[in-house]
């Protein structure tokens, strides 16, 4: 009980507990007999509404043994067990302490399955369908609530199944992507190009896809562009994975494509945020997470 | 019925001036049944041979190259023959309950504690750890001797002995019950080799001890104080329920007589006080009293008296199967047990005889095949290229086969609505898949308008002797 300073609960909870069982045995004793006037009374003597009595209808004597055993059963297990204040057991027995034996056990039990993978190469991995198998639950379990259940992605979050990568596809990427997790950041660039600027841009970003834009607008935009995101996007705007700055030119949108949506997206950024999962799963699960995200895009379709 | 337990008094009653101590925890009277034999006893001796061949006998059974009878809770998988019962076929267990319930009160209304008395494990193995008792102590009155004389090598070797047997009895219970949950052959290999696991050895131990301790020593016990069902069984009675009684009417007034002497002369009735069916009770108590709530129904008191009609010469029956309604009326045999068929067991048979139909229908017509459709939340619906709009699903299928099986998965609802990319998915036999599946349709072709359209999912077994494996899952489509 470390948030409090003094011990006086302790002592307090502990006598409270200990008088109590302490008690319930002196209260069995004395109530295991008792003193009847008159004899061969049949009755317990309690007499309600002036001539209503009961009959002694008696426990059997093992009956009352199983109270005393309790009362042992509750010293016995307060000895052993963390019960009474800051005592911690002789047993040294804690939650904690059974959590870590239980993850020590699942690991001894099921680590040699995830091992096993753990030394394959990735790419082989990908194509290995029990290996992948592993991969989609792990998959379905930690990532399918962003990604979507086939990885498709959704507005927001990457598609995986498209082979057209954030921060580069190669399986030591991925890997690593999934175990540091990621921050995309696009800055707002509303306050530094002005309304008219932003949607110059968004104009010439739309006509890189090939889309319908203004071609005064496209003009204009290409400089700004060339001045100011060429540093994230490249001056051929086919993006940059060491900052993983999207590729412009690719029909893909990872908030979407419209000219409203571009010049939201460039007046205010995007915040991109992919959790680290080096905490939460194993190298060797992560590993098989990466072969499964790579086979995504590299021909095993989804469930075979 | 058992003594009420309040009752009027006065207290003048209760005499002043002398006290009396008064334990409030009554000292245990050891029961020692004498056997009998008869029509009842054989019924009980059959259903204790018919319950046990199948408890020892089932757990050792395979079928399909497994235990046929197997509930791997581990694996949350109840095999049952043929059939592969998973979590979710848990109203199948529901309706177990609900006939095992129903089928209780059926019997018991009928002829009171008919499960008590016959096929209730507790006076099953008590009859056996009876007949080992009696087989190496003797009978009644011998046992009595035995426990009273003093401590002697016989006495010693008669008691050990019997204890061996009851302990080797009650640890084959505990290892065949144990051997429903984990594969018994498996389990007999691992107890010889003292290889099995802790919580094996745990129940193995738990249960032999049960059984040792129940069927040993706790006996009526169990009966009069633990078992809830013997407290609640008179609210099932009724006035034309079958219960085990004795006629005081023809039977009092009771007495020793001679065998030849013409006892209705002598005023006397035909109970010739014996006590025989207090010596076989298994609960210790007089039938000759009145029904009383110790009353298990074993109908040992029957057999015990009948034959000592048989030896007076007076006609059997003294105490039989009767209802409080036949003694009151004295109705004949026939009229009582026309009354069996009244409204309120009819009623029973009735809503019974539904349940067990509407189980077995549904057993039969079983599905071998579950599918859970769950939608993708996160991503409402996606536009793909092409101008299509994408839903995500994931489809968990569940083979409930012993075969690895195939499935085509198609999808109906929407016109030109189409699976993208394979709709089929291979489940190993008694396993489950998730399939997530992507669904598209051209909107604006269409003329769809953005809101939620009703689908339908259908899962259906292909290949060699797939059969008209099929199941249909409803979901929505959403298009914004």
């Amino acid at each position: 009980m470390s948030q409090f300073s003094s011990s006086f609960w302790d002592v307090y909870i502990s006598v409270i507990t200990l008088v109590s069982v302490v008690a319930c045995g002196v209260f069995l004793k004395m109530q295991s007999v008792r003193k009847v006037s008159g004899s061969g009374s049949e009755t317990t003597g309690h007499t309600w509404d002036e001539d209503l009595g009961e009959y002694n209808n008696p426990l059997p004597r093992w009956w009352m043994w199983l109270f005393y055993i309790t009362i042992v059963f509750a010293l016995v297990y307060l000895a052993l067990y963390p019960g009474l204040g800051s005592w911690k057991g002789l047993l040294g027995w804690s939650e904690v302490g059974q959590l870590k034996q239980e993850e020590a056990r699942a690991d001894a039990l099921y680590g040699p399955i995830f091992d096993k993978y753990a030394k394959e190469d990735l790419v082989a991995l990908a194509k290995d369908p029990k290996a992948l198998a592993i991969g989609q639950k792990l998959f379905l379990n930690n990532c399918a609530q962003c990604h979507a259940s086939d990885g498709g992605g959704s507005r927001g979050f990457p598609n995986l199944t498209d082979n057209d990568w954030l921060y580069g596809g190669e399986p030591k990427t991925i890997e690593q992507t999934i175990t540091n997790g990621r921050n995309g950041v696009m800055p707002p660039w509303g306050p530094v190009l002005g309304t008219e600027g932003v949607k110059d841009v968004a104009n010439y970003v739309i006509s890189l896809s090939g889309g319908a834009a203004d071609s005064i607008r496209v003009a204009r935009g290409r400089e700004i562009f060339a001045k100011n995101c060429f540093a994230c996007h490249g001056a051929d705007a086919k993006g940059m994975h060491a900052v993983g700055a999207p590729n412009l030119t690719d029909k893909t949108w990872l908030y979407g494509g419209g000219e409203p949506t571009i010049i939201q997206t460039v007046t205010k950024g995007r915040q991109g945020h992919m959790p680290a999962w080096k905490g939460t799963l194993s190298a060797a699960k992560i590993h098989l997470l990466a072969a499964y995200v790579y086979s995504l895009s590299h021909g095993a379709p989804p469930g075979q | 019925m058992a003594q009420p337990s309040l009752k009027v008094i006065t207290k003048q009653q209760q005499g002043p001036g002398e006290s009396a101590e008064q334990a409030l925890y009554e000292v245990r009277r050891k029961i020692y049944p004498r056997a009998v034999r008869g029509w009842f006893a054989a019924w009980r001796w059959a259903l204790v041979w018919a319950t046990q061949l199948v408890f020892y006998g089932g757990a050792w059974l395979t079928w399909n190259g497994r235990q046929a009878v197997l509930f791997e809770i581990a694996q949350r998988k109840f095999y049952i023959f043929g059939l592969v019962f998973w979590p979710q076929d848990i109203i199948y267990l529901t309706v177990l309950l609900v006939i095992a319930a129903l089928s209780l009160f059926l019997f018991t209304a009928i002829a009171g504690r008919l499960w008590c008395g016959y096929a209730c494990p507790q006076t099953v193995y008590t009859e056996i750890f009876l007949w080992v008792e009696q087989l190496i102590e003797g009978d009644r009155s011998a046992r009595i001797r035995l426990d009273r004389g003093k401590l002697s090598l016989g006495k010693a070797l008669r008691k050990g002995a019997k204890h061996a047997v009851w302990i080797a009895l009650a640890l084959w219970t505990g290892f065949t019950f144990v051997g429903y949950f984990t594969p018994i052959r498996a389990l007999w290999h691992e107890v010889w080799d003292a290889s099995a696991g802790p919580w094996a050895s745990f129940w193995i131990l738990f249960y032999g001890f049960a059984t040792y301790g129940n069927a040993g020593w706790m006996r009526e016990q169990v009966c009069k104080y633990m078992c809830p069902y013997a407290r609640f069984q008179s609210a099932m009675f009724d006035r034309d329920t079958l219960i085990i009684t004795y006629d005081p009417e023809r039977g009092e007034p009771r007495g020793p007589r001679a065998r030849n002497i013409d006892h209705r002369a002598k005023s006397l009735g035909d109970c010739v006080d014996c006590g025989i069916c207090v010596q076989v009770c298994p609960t210790g108590i007089d039938i000759r009293n009145g029904l009383q709530y110790e009353c298990i129904g074993c109908a040992a008191c029957i057999d015990g008296c009948n034959q000592v009609m048989d030896k007076m010469g007076y006609p059997r029956g003294l105490i039989r199967y009767s209802t409080e309604h036949a003694l009151e009326n004295r109705l004949s045999r026939a009229q009582m047990f026309r009354r069996v068929f009244r409204p309120r067991s009819l009623i029973y048979l009735a809503i019974l005889a539904g349940i067990v139909i509407a189980a077995g229908t549904s057993l039969a017509l079983r599905v071998p095949l579950k599918v859970d459709v769950i939608r993708d939340r996160a991503a409402i619906a996606r536009e793909v290229a092409g101008g299509e709009i994408e839903n995500v699903y994931r489809l968990q299928i569940i083979n409930t086969t012993e075969r690895a099986q195939r499935y085509q998965i198609s999808v109906s609802g929407l016109h030109d609505i189409h699976i993208a990319g394979r709709a089929e998915i291979e489940v190993e036999p008694a396993s489950s898949r998730v399939l997530p599946l992507e669904l598209r349709v051209h909107a604006e072709r269409e003329h769809l308008t953005p809101g939620t359209y009703r689908i339908e999912f259908e899962v259906q077994a292909i290949g060699v002797g797939a059969g008209k494996v099929k199941v249909e899952e409803k979901s929505v489509f959403i298009v914004r």
